[in-house]
């Protein structure tokens, strides 16, 4: 027995969705630039390829990243990934070597038991039945977890939410769940007409054999196993079921070299349908569980453009903090992907839609800003004397003057030359800008910047703020080296510049998004602090620190939510009663001041604080010296 | 140059100065109001132009953008906005918590279409 007709439309689904793949991964190759497709080609021949099935194996199918920091969640994606993928690799050989020949078609392994009823009664034949029934139990106390995760509380997989699906994800959903209950009860009925079967389908086949006919009972249950996976092979790519293939494709993309950048293209296409929709981020964002705003989350703005809706407001109604780039388990670089959506104008199609256009070339609609005059052309031509370091205090550092005249008095007591390029309140760094989505104004207040640094011939710029530290590194061409406060600080007394004292304070540290997770700059702010005071650590430390809340990333949020991420994460922070709160950014500091009882300063104003003036270290000598003189006078 | 000293003095005749509700257009205002109705807030402390990035080389103000933009003369907006920088240090000194920055990227936006029509 080799034909029935209930395996159509198993194979209509599978080979539509095999071609589906094959035309997909051809059109995204072709579309690559030509630097990135030498990167894919070099990466497919090359190391890359090792790494990239590695972790395929890893992430793909084990789920390492989620089990690591959720481990019910995990184990649910794992039992339904790893389990399918061993039910298929296993049902493969099963068929290869129990069956009448070898190489059989994928329908003889996914229907083996109907097609061989009699198979599996006695020695290694029934060791091989207990070993998939083995394998089918995991996968359905996945499913098990999956059906109470989506049904009754999210909380049995340790989330507060999970993501609101779309209609057609609901269908395909369903034909997920239903595909490995229906293989179970017809395995069973099969096994309980033939008295095969394994511990689960035998066991289960035998109850049902006392009651019901269970060889013509079986029958609809097989169709419905088959017309379960062709609808969900159907499905799959309208749906986020679509990440499943193209996270693969995206591993071997990321293993070979290739990154967002700042455009859309084939590589942030890929990753905008990877994206599972698993739902980590939301409860990973603030703006979720403390300002209550659910609609905005990562997870919904790839939704949004793979859907072709309009993403203008959920793009810039976030945070920028990039809490969810952390926790995102495929690793999607969900930041720059909002950075994109907020350069395109809304009437811009960044991205095609798999339905609409997945067998046409992407259309290019260059956005055009129809206003190419310069804006800024008021700001007069700054003459800074020439110097080594240039001290750039920044618009926010200039709101919060304690941190500028900390910053003076170090940079003083250095030694160095140095000289301060907005004294007087300079131009934006336009970062703001660029966060706003206007990189053609953001690119003139650079320029203007960038002659300001290079007439001036400094070696080194030290700025206060990390959102211009983050904008001085990425987007200006320059040959200095950039350093926010804090670093220059630690090189200040590593190199024995400063002197400084110890404080006797307790103070935690909370790390600025643009300076942590922004810049990966974690560890010399803490460096100082220690240096000063007794640093003590709070539950989120580097990676997992929380937004302030007052963040210029977000265009749209009003004022009350603001605060009430700031208390929140003011309250977490000073959960040990700290004498003070650091933080390495003025724009925190504002923020947290004005929700908190504790002292919030910024790590300069303590070091400022600590230091040891070397006036104050000769005082006492000249002071005797004048004692010594008037006595002679006299 | 004739009367150059008295129309130093500013003796001269004041060009007429009337405000023509009927001929302006609140469209702007109204987009922006709409989408962001924290503006109805404002007092006019003029907070935000005091602390303003942009007012410290030219005389942008966005107070003065403001009492424009609700009398509806966009035309004398239209090029003064451009100006902003989008530093948000306005929003930290508003006693009202207006999200300024959201209002003048708002009318930005407004300008940049075509036509006030795309509204």
């Amino acid at each position: 027995m080799n034909f029935d007709p209930f395996i159509i439309p198993f194979n209509l689904g599978l080979y539509f969705i095999l071609l589906f793949a094959v035309a997909r991964s051809v059109i995204w190759f072709r579309e690559l630039s030509r630097p990135d497709k030498l990167r894919l080609q070099r990466g497919f021949f090359g190391r890359a390829f090792g790494q990239s099935l590695k972790e395929i194996f890893m992430e793909s199918l084990i789920h390492r990243k989620i089990l690591k920091s959720n481990f019910r969640l995990g184990y649910m994606h794992m039992s339904l990934a790893f389990g399918w993928f061993l039910l298929i690799l296993f049902g493969t050989i099963e068929a290869d070597i129990f069956g009448e020949k070898h190489l059989n078609p994928p329908h003889k392994a996914i229907f083996f038991k109907f097609f061989n009823p009699d198979h599996g009664k006695a020695g290694f034949e029934a060791a091989y039945g207990f070993l998939m029934d083995l394998i089918l139990a995991f996968i359905l106390s996945g499913l098990f977890l999956a059906v109470l995760k989506r049904f009754t509380s999210k909380a049995a997989v340790g989330m507060k939410k999970t993501t609101k699906l779309k209609i057609l994800d609901k269908v395909a959903l369903t034909s997920l769940w239903l595909i490995f209950p229906s293989r179970l009860i017809a395995e069973s009925l099969t096994s309980g007409a033939y008295g095969t079967g394994s511990f689960l389908t035998g066991s289960l086949g035998s109850l049902f054999a006392t009651f019901l006919p269970a060889r013509e009972a079986a029958y609809p249950f097989w169709w419905l196993y088959s017309l379960s996976l062709g609808t969900f092979f159907v499905l799959l790519p309208l749906t986020r079921y679509m990440h499943i293939p193209t996270e693969l494709f995206l591993i071997f993309m990321r293993n070979s070299g290739i990154r967002t950048g700042d455009r859309a293209g084939t590589f942030s296409e890929v990753e905008v349908h990877s994206c599972s929709s698993c739902g980590m981020c939301i409860d990973q964002c603030q703006m979720s569980f403390s300002a209550g705003i659910h609609t905005i989350q990562s997870a919904y703005l790839l939704k949004a453009i793979r859907n072709n809706n309009e993403t203008h407001d959920i793009a810039h109604n976030c945070l920028m903090c990039g809490r969810c780039d952390q926790i995102c388990p495929v690793g999607i670089e969900l930041s720059p992907i909002r950075m994109i959506q907020r350069r395109t104008g809304e009437n811009d199609t960044a991205y095609t839609n798999v339905w609409k256009g997945y067998l046409r070339q992407r259309q290019n609609n260059v956005h055009q800003k129809t206003v190419p005059s310069n804006s800024y052309s008021f700001v007069p031509a700054a003459d800074p004397g020439r110097t080594d370091v240039l001290y750039f205090a920044g618009c926010m550092t200039h709101l919060t003057p304690s941190i500028k005249d900390a910053m003076v008095k170090i940079l003083d007591a250095s030694g160095l030359k140095w000289s301060f390029m907005d004294k007087d309140g300079g131009v934006c760094c336009g970062r703001p800008l660029m966060l706003a989505g206007q990189d053609r104004e953001a690119r003139e207040l650079i320029n203007i910047n960038s002659e300001i640094i290079w007439k001036s011939g400094a070696k080194t710029l030290v700025t206060s703020c990390p959102i211009c530290y983050k904008i001085f590194r990425e987007s200006y061409y320059l040959d200095v080296e950039v350093l926010h406060h804090s670093q220059f600080i630690k090189n200040c007394i590593d190199e024995g510049l400063v002197k400084m004292n110890y404080l006797h304070r307790r103070v935690t540290y909370h790390t600025p998004c643009e300076l942590g997770r922004g810049s990966g700059v974690y560890n010399e702010p803490k460096a100082v602090l220690k240096h000063v005071a007794n640093l003590e650590l709070t539950s989120f430390e580097d990676e997992k620190s929380l937004c302030c809340g007052g963040s210029l990333g977000n265009m749209l949020l009003d004022q009350r939510d603001r605060r009430r991420i700031a208390s929140d994460a003011a309250a977490e922070l000073t959960r040990t009663n700290p004498d003070c709160l650091a933080t390495a950014c003025p724009l925190c500091k504002k923020t947290f001041a004005s929700v908190s009882g504790t002292r919030v300063a910024d790590l300069a104003e303590l070091a400022a604080e600590a230091l040891v003036t070397t006036s104050s270290k000769k005082k006492p000598s000249r002071i005797k010296g004048a004692i010594r003189e008037s006595a002679r006078i006299i | 140059m004739a009367g150059s000293a008295s129309e130093k003095f500013g003796f001269t005749v004041s060009k007429a100065r009337v405000i023509d509700y009927d001929a302006n257009d609140k469209a702007v205002i109204n987009h922006i109001l709409e989408k962001e109705p924290s503006l109805r807030l404002c007092i006019e402390c003029g907070g935000c132009s005091a602390t303003c990035t942009t007012g410290n080389f030219t005389s942008f103000s966005l107070r003065e953008i403001h009492i424009l933009l609700k009398r509806g003369e966009n035309n004398h907006v239209r090029e003064k906005i451009k100006k902003c920088m989008l530093c948000g240090k306005c929003i930290l000194v508003c006693p009202r918590g207006v999200n300024t920055r959201n209002v003048v990227f708002l009318a930005k936006q407004a300008f940049q279409k075509h036509s006030i029509n795309e509204l």
